[in-house]
C-alpha cells in the first residue's frame, strides 16, 4: 500500500506543469456536484409552490430563475470538467511518453537486450494508455462520486433525518452488491482474457502454420485439440459474461428499493403519521426521490473505478521500473576524437555478459590502419559481442580498446561511435523517404551528395526504378524493399559520412545471387583503404582478410591470417572443408 | 452476411424470450412514476397510511419482479452469444483449415487471426447487446413519452420537443467525433511503431548518434495525437452538459406551464413530479440508445469481415475422389507442361516439364522469384496448376485423396516451425503410432538427436509456440526429422538447412544418402550451390523457367546463371573478373 502511495504521489508530480488545469478540474467537479445537489431541491421548492388552493407566481418564477442560473452553471461545470480532466489526462501522458522514450535511448544496451522487446514497446504503448484511462481520468470520477454521495447524504438530512436514515440503512446493501459483483466479474473476466489469449495463440499458431497442417493431414486433430480450448472459452465466456451483465439489473434494483424506501417513509412523514414534527410537502418529497435515483449510481462507479486504479498503479509501477534504470554514464566532459587514424588496439580485453560466465578472456589484437579483419564461426558464436564492445555498447570488464591510441572510455560515445561506419545483415529501414533512409547519419545532406552515395553503393539503379525515386516513401521495416536492396540502402548512408574504420556484417542467405554480387562490389568498394571488420559467411571474403578471428561459444579460439589457420589444421580447418566438400 | 444468420436460428426462443423479458422489465420501470403520483395525490392528500403502504408494497414487488425479469434475459443473453461465438469459432477454424493456400494467401495470416479473434467477439457482443438493449431502451424512450401523452395529453409537447432535441444533440456530436476516433487510434499507433521502430534500431540509432533525432520524431508523433485527442475531447466533453442543458430546461417549463395549470385546477402535483420523472427516464435511455449505435456499428462491420472469410470456398477439393492405384514403374513426380499463375498475376512458372524417378536427388536452385517454392508448393496441391498435368506415381494430383497424396510426402518447408507440445508430440505429425525408436532414427538423420537427448526431458521436452524456445538451427534440425518419421517416399527440403554451419549440413547430406530407404525421392531446393552440387540432377530456374537441367560439371559448362550463382559464392567479385577458375583446395 505504500509503496502504492510513493507511485501514486510521483505520478501526480507529473501533472505539476499543468497545476491550474488540475485545480480547475477539481473545481468544476465541485461546482456541479453542488448543481446536482441543489437543482432537485429547488425543483421541489417550486412544486410546493404549486398547491391547489392557489399557485403563488413571484416565489414560483424566482425558483425558475434560480434554476436557470444553476442549469446554465451545471452545464459550464461539466463541460470545463470533462475538457481539463482531458486535456491534463492527455497532456501529462505526452509528457511521461517522451521521458520515457527518452530515458530508453539512453539507457545502456545491456539492459535493453536483457528486455523482451514487445515488453519496452508494451510500457511505452498501452502501459502509458492504462495510466490515462485508470488513473488520471478516474480520480476525477472517483472524487465526484464521493462527493455527491456525500452532499446527497448530507442534503437528506437536512431535510429529513429519518428518510436519510432509510436511505443509510440500505448503503451497506448497495455496496455490498456492488463490490460482490465486481469481485466475482472481475475474477472470471481475467480467466476469459486467459482463455482467450489461450486460444488466439494457438489460432495464429495453427494458421500461420496452415501449409505444415495440410501437409501433414492435421486438419482433423488440431480440430479435436480447439474444440477442447473452444468448450473451455464458452464456460468461462458465459460467467464472465453473465457476472459482468448482473451489474446494471442489481444497481437498478437496489435504487429501486432505495426509490421506494424513500418513498413510503417520505409520504408517511408528509401525513405526519409518525412522531416528526417536520412536515413534509409533496415537492420537497419529489427531491428526495430525485436524490434517490442519483445516490446508488456513484456506489456502482466508485468499485469500477478503484479496479481501474489498481491496474494503472501496476501499469504506471511498470514504467517508473524503467525510468529508475540509471542511464549511460554521461560523456560530456570526455575528448572529442576527430582525426582518428583507423588504428586500433586490443590489450587484454576481457568481457562476460553474466558476472560467472567467461566469454572474451584476454584478447590482444594491434589493428594497422587499413587492415581487414575477419570474425567467423557457427551461428550463435557470440560475432555480436566484438561489436558491441568496438563500438562501446557495452563496456569491457578489463583492459583497454585504444582507437588512434586512446582508450574509448576517454571519448565521447557519439565521437567515437562517427568513426565506424557499420552495416549489419538485419537493415534497419524506418518510415520516411528513400532520401531520409540514406542521409540518416548526414542530415544536412544535398540530394546530389545522397545519389552520389546511392551510385558508390549501387543502390542508384533501383532506386531510380521507383516511380518517386528518391521520394518513395518506405514503410517501417522496409516491406517494400528486398533484403538486399535494403542492406544496399544502409551502405550508401555509410558511403555518406566517409568514417575511418567499417563493420561490417554479411548476409548469409535468402538475397538473390544479383544482388548479393552487387553487395560484394559495394563491400569491396567501401573497403578500400578503410580498416574493416567483417562478420563473414563466404569463404571469398574470409580468404582476403589480412586477419580472421575465429570465434566458437563466445571464446576466440583461433586467430591469424588464412594460411595459418589453414596449416594448424584446426577448427576453422574442419569449418573450411565442410563447406567445399561433396556429400 | 446470411451465413451467420443460420448459427442464431438454433437460438431462436432465446432471441425471443430474451427481449420480451427485457421488455416486462421496462414495463414495470414505467409503471413507478405512475405509482409513486398515486402515492403523492391520493395516499399524501387523504393522509391514508394504508394505501401508502400498499403502494409502497407495490413499489418493492416492481422492483423485485423487475429483477427477476432482467436476470433471466441476461441469461438468456448470455447463453445465446456465447453459444453462437463458440459454434462460429468452432466452424471458422475447421473452414480456415480447409482452406488452399490460394485463400489463405489471399487473407493473409494476420487478417485471418484478427477476423477470428476480435470480429468473433464484436459479433458475439453484438448478439448479446440485440438481446438486451435493442428493444429496452428504445422501449423507454417511446415509452416514457406515450406515459406522458396518456397522463396528460396538453403537456406532452413538452416530451415531444426535448426528446428528439437530445436525439440530434447526441446524433451531431457522435457523427462529429466517431470517424475521429479511428484517425486518432492510427496516430496511437504511429506512436507504437515509432517506438518499435526505435527498438528495432537502437544500435543503429546509436551508431550513428541520432538519439536526438529519434526523440524528435517520437515527440512529434505524441504532440500530434494529444493536440487532436484534446481538440476532440472539447466537443466529446459537450455531450453531457448539453443532454444536462436540454433536459433541465424541459424539466423547467414544465415547472412553468405546470405551475399555470395547477393554478387553474387543471393538473396535481403528483402528475407534474410523474413528468419530470420520465423526463429523467428519457434522457438515461437516449445515451443508451447513442452508445448502442456506436457498438452495433462496430459489430456489423465485424460480422461483415467473419462472414466474407466464412464465404470463400476453398478451390482445392478432393471431393469425391476415391484412393488411387499408385503404379510402380512410373516416375515419381513427372510435371508435364506445367505452367503457374498466382492469382491473376504474371506466370510464377512457364512450361516446366521434368521427370523425377524413384530414389533420386534432385536439386532446385534460382535467385529470389524464380519459382523454387512454387515448384514444390504443387506437389502436395498446395496449388492447383494453371495449365499442364502433375502426376505422382502415374496418377493425376487431382485425383488423389488430398490425405492419400499428402502422406507419401515429407515436406520441411522454408520456415522452420514447430508446434506447441512436446518434441515427441511433433515428431508423431505424420504418424501417430510412431515409435520412440523410429523417432530417434529420424532425429539421428536430421542431426538433432544429440541435443535432444542433452535435454533433461529428452523426447518429453516441450515445445513453446512456434517452437520459439529453440535456436533457428535446432528448429530446422527438428522439422527435418518431423518429415523423416515414418518413410516417406517423397522428402522435399524447402531451403531448410540456412540456419546450419556448414559442418553440420554436410552431415546431414551425408546421412539423408546413406540411412533413407533407397526408393526415397529427395527434393532440395537450396541458395548454397554446394548443397546441391552432386544431387543426380539440378533444375536451374529464373523467373519461373527451367534455364538448365542436368548434372554439376555439365551444367557448369552448358548454364551461365548456373555458373554464376556458383562462382560468386566462391570467390571474391574482382577475382571473378580475372575469370581464372582456380580449382579450391579440398
Amino acid at each position: 500500500m505504500k509503496r502504492n502511495k510513493s507511485t501514486l504521489l510521483r505520478l501526480v508530480s507529473y501533472t505539476k506543469p499543468y497545476a491550474p488545469l488540475l485545480v480547475l478540474s477539481l473545481i468544476s467537479a465541485a461546482v456541479s456536484v453542488a448543481v446536482s445537489i441543489l437543482i432537485p431541491l429547488i425543483t421541489g421548492y417550486a412544486i410546493d409552490q404549486m398547491v391547489e388552493s392557489g399557485v403563488n407566481f413571484k416565489k414560483l418564477m424566482d425558483y425558475i430563475y434560480i434554476l436557470i442560473g444553476m442549469i446554465a452553471l451545471g452545464a459550464l461545470s461539466q463541460w470545463s470538467l470533462s475538457a481539463c480532466t482531458n486535456a491534463l489526462t492527455f497532456k501529462t501522458v505526452r509528457n511521461i511518453r517522451n521521458t520515457l522514450f527518452q530515458h530508453i535511448n539512453n539507457l545502456p544496451l545491456k539492459y535493453i537486450d536483457g528486455k523482451r522487446q514487445g515488453d519496452l514497446v508494451a510500457r511505452i504503448s498501452s502501459d502509458i494508455d492504462q495510466v490515462s484511462e485508470g488513473l488520471l481520468q478516474g480520480f476525477t470520477q472517483l472524487f465526484s462520486g464521493v462527493l455527491t454521495i456525500i452532499a446527497t447524504l448530507a442534503m437528506l438530512f437536512y431535510i429529513n433525518w429519518l428518510i436519510a436514515v432509510a436511505v443509510l440503512v440500505l448503503t451497506p446493501l448497495s455496496l455490498f452488491v456492488a463490490s460482490f459483483i465486481t469481485k466475482r466479474s472481475h475474477k472470471t473476466f481475467a480467466q476469459q482474457a486467459v482463455k482467450r489469449g489461450e486460444i488466439s495463440g494457438y489460432v495464429e499458431e495453427i494458421f500461420s502454420g496452415h501449409k505444415l497442417v495440410q501437409a501433414f493431414n492435421q486438419e482433423e486433430s488440431c480440430g479435436e485439440d480447439f474444440a477442447r480450448l473452444n468448450k473451455q472459452l464458452y464456460d468461462c465466456g458465459f460467467k464472465s459474461q453473465f457476472y459482468g451483465a448482473l451489474i446494471n439489473p442489481c444497481t437498478r434494483f437496489v435504487n429501486n428499493l432505495v426509490y421506494a424506501s424513500v418513498g413510503i417513509v417520505g409520504a408517511l412523514i408528509a401525513i405526519g403519521a409518525t412522531s416528526s414534527s417536520f412536515g413534509l410537502k409533496p415537492g420537497i418529497l419529489s427531491t428526495c426521490l430525485m436524490y434517490a435515483n442519483q445516490y446508488t449510481k456513484p456506489f456502482n462507479e466508485i468499485t469500477g473505478v478503484i479496479t481501474e486504479i489498481q491496474s494503472a498503479v501496476a501499469a504506471s509501477s511498470r514504467i517508473f521500473a524503467v525510468l529508475d534504470e540509471p542511464i549511460e554514464i554521461s560523456d560530456e566532459n570526455n575528448e572529442v576524437i576527430t582525426d582518428c587514424d583507423g588504428t586500433l588496439d586490443l590489450k587484454d580485453v576481457c568481457f562476460r555478459y553474466v558476472d560467472d560466465r567467461p566469454l572474451i578472456e584476454n584478447l590482444n589484437l594491434a589493428v594497422r590502419q587499413g587492415q581487414k579483419i575477419a570474425i567467423v564461426g557457427p551461428t550463435g558464436c557470440g560475432k555480436t559481442t566484438l561489436i558491441n564492445l568496438l563500438m562501446r555498447f557495452y563496456d569491457v570488464n578489463s583492459g583497454q580498446i585504444l582507437v588512434s591510441d586512446k582508450d574509448v572510455r576517454t571519448l565521447t560515445r557519439q565521437s567515437l561511435r562517427d568513426c565506424y561506419g557499420m552495416v549489419l545483415q538485419e537493415s534497419w529501414i524506418f518510415e520516411g523517404t528513400v532520401k531520409d533512409n540514406i542521409a540518416y547519419g548526414k542530415a544536412d545532406a544535398t540530394l546530389e551528395e545522397i545519389q552520389n552515395a546511392a551510385l558508390l553503393a549501387g543502390a542508384h539503379d533501383f532506386i531510380d526504378k521507383f516511380p518517386d525515386k528518391y521520394d518513395t516513401l518506405l514503410t517501417e521495416n522496409g516491406d517494400n524493399l528486398s533484403q538486399g536492396q535494403k542492406q544496399l540502402l544502409c551502405i550508401a548512408r555509410i558511403m555518406l559520412t566517409h568514417p575511418p574504420m567499417l563493420i561490417l556484417d554479411e548476409a548469409t542467405s535468402s538475397i538473390d545471387t544479383r544482388t548479393e554480387m552487387k553487395i560484394q562490389e559495394a563491400f569491396y568498394t567501401i573497403m578500400q583503404g578503410r580498416t574493416s571488420f567483417i562478420v563473414a559467411h563466404r569463404l571469398s571474403t574470409i580468404r582476403e582478410c589480412d586477419v580472421i578471428l575465429v570465434m566458437k561459444d563466445g571464446n576466440i579460439i583461433e586467430q591469424g591470417s588464412h594460411a595459418q589457420l589453414l596449416d594448424r589444421r584446426g577448427f576453422y580447418y574442419e569449418l573450411y572443408n565442410s563447406q567445399f566438400q561433396n556429400s | 452476411m446470411s451465413n451467420l444468420y443460420k448459427y442464431l436460428k438454433k437460438y431462436k426462443k432465446h432471441l425471443i424470450l430474451g427481449p420480451i423479458f427485457k421488455l416486462l422489465e421496462a414495463i414495470f420501470e414505467l409503471i413507478v412514476p405512475f405509482v409513486m403520483k398515486q402515492i403523492i395525490d391520493v395516499g399524501i392528500a387523504e393522509k391514508n397510511t394504508r394505501y401508502i403502504l400498499s403502494m409502497g408494497g407495490v413499489l418493492v414487488l416492481l422492483a423485485v419482479v423487475g429483477l427477476a425479469c432482467a436476470l433471466f434475459c441476461q441469461y438468456v443473453a448470455s447463453r445465446c452469444s456465447q453459444g453462437f461465438g463458440t459454434e462460429l469459432r468452432s466452424v471458422l477454424f475447421c473452414h480456415i483449415n480447409s482452406l488452399s493456400m490460394n485463400e489463405s494467401d489471399k487473407f493473409g495470416t494476420s487478417s485471418m487471426v484478427t477476423r477470428f479473434n476480435s470480429d468473433v467477439n464484436q459479433v458475439q457482443l453484438g448478439v448479446a447487446m440485440l438481446i438486451r438493449l435493442a428493444i429496452r431502451a428504445p422501449f423507454l424512450v417511446v415509452g416514457a413519452t406515450v406515459s406522458a401523452i396518456i397522463l396528460k395529453p396538453s403537456m406532452s409537447w413538452i416530451f415531444l420537443v426535448a426528446a428528439p432535441l437530445v436525439a440530434l444533440v447526441l446524433y451531431l456530436i457522435m457523427a462529429k467525433t466517431m470517424p475521429v476516433y479511428t484517425k486518432n487510434q492510427r496516430k496511437l499507433d504511429k506512436i507504437t511503431s515509432i517506438a518499435r521502430e526505435d527498438l528495432n534500431g537502437m544500435r543503429v540509432v546509436r551508431a550513428f548518434s541520432e538519439q536526438q533525432r529519434e526523440q524528435r520524431r517520437f515527440e512529434d508523433a505524441t504532440e500530434d495525437y494529444s493536440h487532436s485527442v484534446i481538440a476532440i475531447g472539447r466537443i466529446s466533453a459537450l455531450l453531457n452538459p448539453l443532454t444536462f442543458l436540454i433536459i433541465n430546461a424541459a424539466i423547467v417549463t414544465l415547472l412553468y406551464f405546470g405551475g399555470q395549470k395547477i393554478d387553474a385546477g387543471d393538473l396535481t402535483q403528483g402528475e407534474l413530479i410523474a413528468f419530470v420523472n420520465y423526463m429523467t427516464q428519457i434522457s438515461l435511455a437516449l445515451v443508451v440508445v447513442a452508445n448502442m449505435a456506436v457498438l452495433f456499428s462496430k459489430s456489423y462491420a465485424s460480422a461483415k469481415r467473419v462472414s466474407e472469410l466464412l464465404a470463400t470456398e476453398s478451390s482445392v477439393t478432393d471431393e469425391g475422389n476415391c484412393p488411387v492405384e499408385e503404379d510402380d514403374n512410373a516416375p515419381a513426380i513427372s510435371f508435364k507442361n506445367v505452367s503457374f499463375q498466382y492469382g491473376g498475376g504474371g506466370y510464377a512458372i512457364k512450361n516446366l516439364s521434368v521427370d523425377i524417378y524413384k530414389g533420386e536427388t534432385v536439386g532446385i536452385i534460382g535467385g529470389t522469384g524464380s519459382g523454387k517454392s512454387t515448384v514444390i508448393n504443387l506437389i502436395p496441391r498446395f496449388y492447383d496448376v494453371t495449365e499442364g498435368q502433375l502426376l505422382i506415381d502415374g496418377a493425376d494430383v487431382k485425383l488423389y485423396p488430398l490425405e492419400q497424396l499428402r502422406k507419401k510426402i515429407g515436406l520441411v518447408p522454408q520456415q522452420a516451425m514447430l508446434f506447441s507440445g512436446t518434441i515427441r508430440s511433433n515428431m508423431k505429425w505424420r504418424n501417430p503410432d510412431a515409435t520412440d525408436e523410429e523417432i530417434c532414427d529420424a532425429l539421428k538423420i536430421a542431426q538433432a538427436y544429440d541435443f535432444v537427448m542433452q535435454k533433461p526431458d529428452k523426447l518429453d521436452s516441450s515445445v513453446q509456440q512456434k517452437g520459439r524456445n529453440f535456436s533457428g538451427g535446432q528448429r530446422q534440425r527438428l522439422s527435418i526429422a518431423r518429415a523423416l518419421v515414418n518413410a516417406p517416399q517423397i522428402v522435399i527440403l524447402d531451403d531448410s538447412t540456412s540456419a546450419l554451419d556448414f559442418a553440420t549440413d554436410l552431415a546431414l547430406r551425408r546421412a539423408l544418402n546413406a540411412y533413407l530407404p533407397p526408393k526415397t525421392t529427395k527434393i532440395i531446393i537450396s541458395q548454397r550451390a554446394t548443397s546441391i552440387k552432386s544431387a543426380d540432377k539440378i533444375i536451374v530456374l529464373d523467373k519461373g523457367e527451367v534455364v538448365g537441367l542436368g548434372r554439376h560439371e555439365q551444367l557448369l559448362e552448358t548454364c551461365d546463371i548456373y555458373r554464376e550463382i556458383f562462382m560468386s559464392q566462391q570467390k571474391a567479385p574482382h577475382e571473378m573478373q580475372e575469370n581464372n577458375q582456380e580449382e579450391e583446395e579440398v
